[in-house]
């Protein structure tokens, strides 16, 4: 029984980073957007971005994409310096961007489809995400005949199918109804747990970043920096119904927001 | 529904048809004959032969001059709108063209290329070209950004946006500045056969005219734009088999 002295679950034991930015400013001719900003984003947790309006999360977001180059600094991935978008990444967008022409079934399948996959096997990959985002039937369906967190769900099912070990999310629910928004965040705790994926996720909701993260970092504009780095612990392993009146967690929603709201106009 | 939007369109016809009847019958003047006495100029001439021998005329530059117009339009269009350089240097070229009165034109172009299929086949690419081009280009250029950016988050080449996300989305537009280059292109064949030499159609319409049968003149009108409308539907219908899922507008709505 001495054994079981030895608490397998160590609360400070952060795994090494998947992805890392160093030293990263962004100019947009005159304006500063981010100054010499680092972060680590450890492999298979969730990373959430908080910040106010303007405070360059999705900049931030964008460079690590390789959407945008930055001004100077670097992005690692798994140790390998970003120049572009890469097959290790997949990104989710905030307003869906989905084909509006294509079927569900072959907005899902696009990655692969660039990626060069033929078109029974993406096809098959592309039906198993739509399942497993819980869209089956809808397969033949266009964009239009689909619900905001319907098409949401798309966008995220496209971004599952190419099987990238990073997810970027740019504020994936901020166009849901609240209700969805709520399912939406259940689900994505249980797609942290499951996927061996590590995910950034971008996010002005205080307490959907407190909510769905391991760790969280808290932007602050012009130009945007690092303000504080927290990562909650104890509410994680009781539940996801338990996480909103664990007192953790609200002391962590106001704290995070005494330090914001000097910021907020 | 659709039986609903075909009865309306019997009924506009019925009531578009009955309202010529009646002003013929008035008459308005003594050159505008009468809805039925054209209908019946043009069955006779569609039995007689004469009408297919025109059209057999009219239709080289007509439909030489639009596929031209399109291929040539829409690549233009697609250049002009992905590349400012190409923008600067072309678009003036067929804002003036779009903006040039072509008829008063139409002497230069004798001068240059003859009286020939070559100028009437120009006549047909002036008046269709520009409009095509310069909806192809500002489609282009108007393609959302965030689905662009999908694309190269996605690992698309260049050359796949393009083809698999410009054009789609760009699509409505294009499709719409065909409608109006090929609307254009049926006024500039007959222009240009008025104007030219009467052949064709429009010898139909100018020989009619000189001896007082109008009746023939108005059957041989009424068949150009009865051609140019069903072209026209055919190419709604074109459009509506190869982006189906455009019909019911945008993502964003």
């Amino acid at each position: 029984m001495a054994m079981s002295q030895t608490n397998p679950v160590i609360v400070d034991d952060v795994p090494e980073s998947a992805v890392s930015t160093r030293n990263i400013s962004k100019n947009y001719g005159d304006v500063e957007a981010l100054r010499d900003l680092s972060l680590e984003f450890p492999r298979g947790q969730l990373t959430s971005l908080l910040g106010p309006s303007g405070c360059g999360k999705t900049t931030l977001l964008k460079i690590i994409a390789g959407l945008l180059e930055p001004t100077s600094g670097e992005v690692e991935v798994n140790g390998k310096k970003v120049t572009g978008p890469g097959p290790d990444r997949a990104f989710v967008f905030q307003d869906f961007a989905l084909l509006p022409w294509a079927s569900v079934i072959r907005n899902v399948a696009f990655g692969l489809e660039m990626r060069g996959v033929g078109k029974s096997e993406r096809e098959d990959i592309a039906a198993k995400y739509i399942k497993e985002v819980g869209l089956a039937g809808f397969e033949q369906s266009y964009p239009h005949e689909l619900s905001g967190g319907m098409r949401q769900r798309v966008g995220l099912a496209r971004a599952l199918s190419v099987d990238a070990e990073v997810l970027l999310m740019d504020e994936p629910f901020s166009a849901v109804d609240e209700q969805t928004r709520r399912k939406f965040q259940e689900d994505l705790l249980a797609l942290v747990q499951n996927e061996n994926k590590t995910f950034i996720f971008v996010t002005h909701s205080i307490e959907e970043a407190v909510y769905v993260s391991d760790q969280i970092a808290i932007l602050l504009p012009r130009p945007s920096r690092v303000h504080e780095i927290i990562r909650p612990s104890n509410f994680r392993a009781k539940g996801v119904d338990n996480i909103r009146r664990d007192p953790e967690y609200l002391d962590i929603v106001d704290e995070i927001w005494a330090s914001l709201r000097t910021y907020v106009e | 529904m659709a039986n609903r939007a075909l009865y309306l369109k019997f009924l506009s016809a019925f009531l578009l048809f009955g309202a010529w009847e009646i002003a013929g019958r008035i008459p308005v003047s003594f050159a505008f004959p009468t809805f039925l006495e054209s209908m019946s100029a043009l069955f006779r001439m569609i039995g007689d032969g004469t009408m297919w021998t025109a059209y057999a005329e009219t239709l080289r530059p007509l439909v030489v001059g639009v596929a031209i117009s399109a291929v040539l339009g829409i690549a233009i269009g697609l250049w002009v709108g992905l590349s400012g350089f190409f923008e600067w240097l072309f678009s003036p070229i067929f804002i003036v063209m779009q903006a040039a009165p072509l008829a008063a034109l139409i002497p230069l172009l004798v001068l240059a290329y003859g009286i020939g299929l070559t100028s009437k086949v120009l006549v047909v690419c002036i008046m269709a070209m520009p409009v095509i081009v310069l909806n192809t280009a500002s489609a282009v250029r108007n393609t959302p950004e965030s689905m662009k950016e999908m694309g190269k988050a996605f690992l698309a080449t260049d050359l796949a946006i393009i083809l698999k996300i410009i054009i789609p989305a760009a699509s409505p537009v294009i499709f719409a500045g065909l409608r109006l280059g090929v609307s254009a292109g049926f006024i500039g064949a007959i222009l240009a056969e008025l104007k030219i030499t009467p052949t064709g159609v429009g010898d139909i319409i100018t020989y009619s005219r000189s001896i007082a049968d109008y009746p023939s003149m108005y059957a041989a009108i009424f068949s150009i734009i009865l051609l140019a409308v069903l072209f026209l539907n055919l190419l709604e219908k074109t459009e509506s088999v190869l982006f189906k899922g455009n019909q019911r507008g945008y993502v964003s709505d």
